[in-house]
């Protein structure tokens, strides 16, 4: 590698590390992208003009129809289901590392590691774990895909003996690598491939819907990971860079969403948690009767009402109610009343997925507050608007040391003068914990499609 | 004797050239694999110290903007393109370039998908008018 490229690279490290240093505001964030794409571009035009690189046009069409398929997609894509994109394109990455891999493991002169059944130890090693994390990264997204678009059940697939057959996988998985550096044979390339698809389908299966936040966060970490161990074949600092800038990114990402529902990573990576098998085990018989409103209530008391806090949840998305909601805040600002959004951290179905959904909306940025900026203003707030959230709700995370939500960070919901919980009918939330809020005297249920309601109360605000 | 001396003088030249083989040969093994364990401790030290500074830059990012930063993210993870690009550059039509080219059309669906994702997410976001 000559100077020059090495310090191109350099260059579209530091672009890199700028893009990610422009999400930190809203108002540098578009700015932030602008320097990736550049980084890129630098980054590929630096490598095409190696003088190893020949072959322009087949490089040139199998670029352009990638970059068309991609483009379509994202320009297509709904917002709600920007979570499966995500763990689509995971997968692309991780598929793509073994395919490098692969290819210095047939060709290593043009990666300038040795000949052919000739590559030195140190090779071999990186390359082998660089295709078995790419491997991983590959299945584990393709089943997270899955469970997000609804191609597989979204709940937890477990089996008996399921920790163990991944732990034997592991150490197998090892021990290839290690049969692989010492005599380079091409069927033991293919094994660790073979067996890394396998413990990736394994390590997903058994996660529940909900659990996806974390896992698409770790997904991301690897396809970070798996870059950067190609880097270390490629002996190439910018890959190197690349792929811990993406690690530690998915790697604090998954860190805060386990933080947001009080579980430890390795609680969530051993799965089993949530869906309706654990909703009909600990879902107790309960002869509470929750207060009913209707739409017209709700509307008359939020139109004299003067603060109100939105808690919009997963179910907002799923409902589509993104826009009615947001119409409704409109005629409920030009009534007079200060109208705000809280997000919990584990709201959606990705990190930052609610604010994406509601900007998407034409919500302004500066009404979306977080967790810990909004949780005090509950008791100085007339109403409490609770829209396709459940768990993050539930008081009994703070006061019930039996709960399985118990000790996870809350909205303090109930603090506010009257609270509105729209929901589909009584069915407890994804821990599968009756929620205490329902029976609280402040709180009054609008059972009902989330758009549909948002939008009777729309009627009803404009009457 | 000038018989002798050519002979001699053949076979000196005839050593120089066996000596001069073999050094090259011995830089060849030497070169990918001691040049490479260099790299392995510099290529250490550069993660290490990449993981700090994604570290402090990623816990600047407002959570608000989590999700674009997962998009952003995903689009660079696909600098790995530069393996790819490595790979598919040779003229011949082996095994390997294939791979490559397979592996610079899966970068690049990645990179324009995530970039452009981004964008769109990123625009948005808008302040109070």
């Amino acid at each position: 590698m000559s100077n020059l490229s090495s310090i191109a690279y350099l260059v579209s490290s530091i672009l890199f590390i700028l893009s990610l240093r422009g999400l930190s505001h809203p108002t540098t964030a578009r700015r932030g992208n602008f320097y990736g794409i550049l980084g890129m571009a630098i980054a590929i035009i630096t490598t095409v003009s190696n003088p190893g690189v020949l072959s322009y046009k087949e490089i040139a069409i199998a670029f352009i129809i990638g970059g068309l398929i991609g483009s379509v997609i994202a320009i297509r894509i709904q917002m709600t289901a920007l979570p499966q994109l995500v763990a689509a394109f995971h997968s692309l990455v991780g598929l793509a590392a073994v395919f490098v891999a692969a290819s210095a493991y047939y060709n290593p002169i043009a990666f300038n590691i040795g000949t052919p059944g000739n590559i030195p130890l140190g090779s071999l090693i990186e390359m082998a774990i660089g295709t078995a994390i790419g491997a991983v990264t590959f299945t584990g997204s393709i089943i997270a895909f899955g469970k997000l678009q609804g191609f597989v059940s979204g709940n937890p697939l477990v089996f008996k003996g399921q920790h163990f057959l991944n732990l034997i996988l592991g150490l197998g998985i090892i021990a290839l690598i290690a049969k692989f550096c010492i005599d380079q044979n091409p069927e033991y390339f293919w094994m660790i491939v073979a067996a890394s698809f396998l413990i990736g389908v394994l390590l997903i299966v058994p996660i529940g819907g909900a659990d996806m936040p974390v896992i698409v966060s770790m997904l991301n970490s690897y396809s970070g990971w798996a870059a950067a161990g190609i880097g270390f074949t490629l002996s190439n600092n910018l890959l190197i860079i690349t792929g811990a800038l993406v690690g530690s990114s998915g790697a604090i990402l998954s860190y805060i969403m386990c933080k947001g529902m009080n579980r430890s990573f390795l609680n969530v990576l051993l799965g089993g948690f949530g869906g309706e098998q654990a909703a009909s085990a600990t879902g107790v018989k309960d002869d509470r009767i929750a207060k009913q409103g209707n739409a017209a209530d709700a509307a008359f008391m939020m139109k004299n009402s003067k603060t109100i806090i939105i808690v919009p949840g997963y179910g907002m998305a799923v409902a589509q109610a993104q826009h009615a909601l947001r119409e409704m805040g409109d005629l409920l600002k030009a009534a007079g009343a200060q109208v705000r959004y809280a997000i919990h951290p584990v709201a959606g179905r990705m990190p930052g997925h609610m604010n994406v959904l509601l900007a998407e909306a034409n919500v302004p940025y500066d009404e979306v507050l977080e967790l810990d900026e909004i949780n005090r203003d509950f008791s100085e707030t007339d109403v409490a608007f609770v829209i396709g959230a459940n768990d993050v709700t539930n008081p009994a995370a703070k006061t019930d040391k039996t709960s399985a939500i118990y000790g996870m960070p809350i909205l303090d919901v109930e603090n506010a003068g009257q609270v509105f919980f729209v929901k589909r009918g009584m069915a407890s939330g994804y821990a599968g914990v009756q929620n205490e809020l329902f029976f609280r005297d402040n709180t009054l249920m609008l059972f009902g499609d989330a758009k549909k309601v948002c939008e009777d109360i729309i009627k009803g605000l404009e009457n | 004797m000038s018989e002798i001396s050519t002979q001699l003088e053949l076979l000196s030249f005839k050593a120089q050239n066996l000596a001069n083989q073999a050094n090259e040969l011995a830089n060849t093994v030497l070169e990918p694999s001691g040049g490479h364990s260099d790299f392995l401790i510099f290529g250490i030290t550069v993660l290490v110290l990449a993981c700090f500074v994604g570290y402090y830059v990623v816990w600047s990012v407002t959570p608000a903007l989590h999700s674009p930063l997962m998009g952003v993210t995903n689009a660079i993870s696909s600098v790995i393109i530069v393996g790819a690009l490595l790979a598919a550059g040779p003229i011949d039509g082996t095994i390997s370039k294939y791979f490559g080219l397979v592996a610079v059309g899966l970068a690049a669906v990645n990179i324009f998908g995530g970039f452009v994702v981004t964008n769109r997410m990123l625009s948005m976001f808008k302040k109070k008018s």
